[in-house]
């Protein structure tokens, strides 16, 4: 009765905890009432008796200790690597669980056995798929989209065999088959966590990394009704409820449903855009500058290619120097911009940028006709006008940010490769682009540079 | 029950998210990819267990479970600690 009781103290924390992150002046504070729940929730389980205190010291400083190293360490830009490792833990830490309980007590009801296969199914997914994930952001796998031969008819062979060990597990048999099921289960699930990340191309990362989000939450509440315990099933399915609504907002973001990320689509056609007319017309450093000084209105807009070249100091630099001169200066952030949710606003955050000075595209687009120069830093996709020019674009229905709308817009890129998607960007040849070649914190330094100078 | 108890806390789940900004969509996913860890709760139990497979199983996955929780909290709290509005201390 007093761990139930502790279990709804927690529950409520973490509810108060979510919903005060989800504002920016009480986010610091409600991160540490969410993590007020969880001592809450672990203290009282600990209390509870009958625990082997050797080795949960063991665990809780092994793993304390790689998470603090962890948390301490990560740069800014590895971020979404971290996240996913994370999340992966998570998700292999549930079906660990859920299989040491049934190896404890084989023999359940079959509801227990159903919540036992969710637990592990899902969990396996989560964990594999995020290391793939990790993989492909720190660059150890190649982040394009990757597809194996027959890819399709392996990943549905995969996800039949796992549906059969899974009715097999559920179906009241022997625990020799059990044993057997669950080690199908677990290899199936495991690999396909693999290869179902694997042809997932870089630009949807965002939408990847929050549905293995949603994965980790709802493997939780899963080994929650293995255990019968009301804190994993509470705080587990509030996890996986935001982590899908996330994810549907990164869907939304890219026009685009989670079964086309997930069952090819974009990545998987790349050819269908039109051939883009037109010359570039790059831009010299002090032709910039003169841009730039008579440039009353500025919105810089952040991509990718900005956490690559760790160029946010540089380009909070550049925006001081701007308003020094008399502009204003906003930073637009597309929702997707990045390879996780939010990505570049933890940059500039970083950079010590206002959180003020962030729009969204809704925020700036009716307006951008007034804006004097468009500054992009790395970003392609999310500005790219055959979103809305090209029916033919894949990328066509994509909410974009309109620079090309903007009386002057700098393209800073290092080449003139087309992104992740593998779309052809009409912006670079419109009348209004000038490119500025090169690595985007060089170029951003030496523009700050020649306003120091004058 | 338990069924009862899941499917409201995913309706609340949707509803408190629903409305977030998106400059906070990083720190409340690691956020509540920290609560995630609940599954502690239920490697403790498990690391407890009486047959040795289920305590080396469940030792496992509470030394995941501590660095998914550690691992989190810590890391949102380093985000949010450099989310500041104009007004607040430069540097």
């Amino acid at each position: 009765m007093a761990l139930e009781l502790a279990y709804v103290v927690a529950a409520v924390l973490f509810i108060l905890g979510i919903k005060m992150l989800g504002r920016a002046e009480t986010a610091r504070r409600g991160n540490v009432v969410s993590a007020g729940g969880m001592l809450v929730a672990v203290v009282a389980t600990l209390v509870s008796g009958g625990m082997a205190w050797t080795w949960i010291v063991v665990g809780l400083v092994v793993g304390g200790a790689v998470g603090t190293v962890a948390a301490r360490t990560v740069q800014m830009t590895a971020m979404p690597e971290l996240v996913a490792l994370l999340n992966g833990s998570g998700g292999l830490a549930s079906m660990l669980v859920a299989t040491a309980e049934w190896w404890g007590q084989p023999v359940g009801s079959p509801l227990r056995n159903v919540a036992i296969v969710l637990a592990i199914w899902v969990g396996s997914i989560a964990a594999s798929g995020s290391v793939m994930a990790w993989g492909k952001l720190a660059g150890r796998v190649p982040g394009r989209s990757v597809r194996l031969p027959a890819h399709a008819f392996v990943s549905v062979a995969l996800f039949v065999a796992s549906l059969a060990a899974a009715v097999v597990f559920v179906w009241p048999l022997p625990s020799g088959l059990m044993a057997l099921a669950l080690g199908v289960l677990v290899v199936t699930a495991l690999v396909l966590g693999v290869t179902q990340v694997l042809p997932i191309g870089g630009a949807d990362m965002p939408i990847v990394v929050s549905l293995l989000n949603a994965s980790s939450g709802l493997a939780a509440s899963m080994a929650g009704f293995v255990l019968d315990n009301s804190a994993l099933v509470v705080a587990g399915s509030l996890v996986g409820a935001s982590g899908f609504i996330l994810t549907d907002i990164m869907c939304r973001s890219m026009n685009r449903s989670l079964a086309n990320v997930l069952f090819g689509g974009l990545s998987a056609a790349p050819s269908g855009s039109a051939k883009v007319e037109g010359d570039v017309q790059p831009i010299g450093m002090e032709d910039a500058y003169y841009i730039l000084e008579a440039a009353a209105n500025v919105v810089v807009v952040p991509g990718y290619g900005m956490a690559v070249a760790q160029a946010q100091h540089a380009v909070r630099e550049l925006a001081e120097q701007l308003e020094a001169n008399g502009a204003e200066v906003r930073y637009a952030i597309h929702p997707v911009a990045g390879r996780m949710p939010g990505h570049m606003n933890v940059l500039l955050a970083e950079a010590n940028v206002a959180y003020e000075q962030l729009v969204e595209p809704d925020d700036v687009n009716p307006t951008m006709d007034t804006v004097d120069v468009a500054i992009v830093i790395g970003a392609n996709d999310v500005v790219n006008p055959a979103a809305r020019e090209d029916a033919g674009s894949p990328l066509y229905g994509m909410p974009i940010l309109n620079v090309d709308e903007a009386r002057t817009t700098f393209v800073l890129k290092r080449s003139m490769n087309p992104g992740f998607s593998g779309v052809q960007n009409p912006l670079f040849v419109k009348p209004n682009t000038r490119m500025l070649f090169g690595d985007a914190k060089e170029t951003v330094t030496a523009l700050v540079s020649e306003f120091k100078n004058a | 029950m338990m069924v009862f108890v899941f499917v409201l806390a995913l309706f609340l789940g949707v509803e408190l998210i629903n409305k977030v900004p998106s400059q906070l969509h990083t720190p409340l996913m690691s956020g509540s990819n920290a609560i995630s860890g609940i599954t502690l709760v239920g490697a403790l139990i498990a690391a407890s267990s009486d047959t040795a497979v289920g305590s080396v199983l469940g030792v496992l996955a509470l030394v995941f479970a501590t660095v998914n929780v550690v691992g989190g909290y810590l890391v949102t709290d380093r985000m949010l600690q450099m989310f500041k509005p104009r007004s607040g201390p430069e540097q």
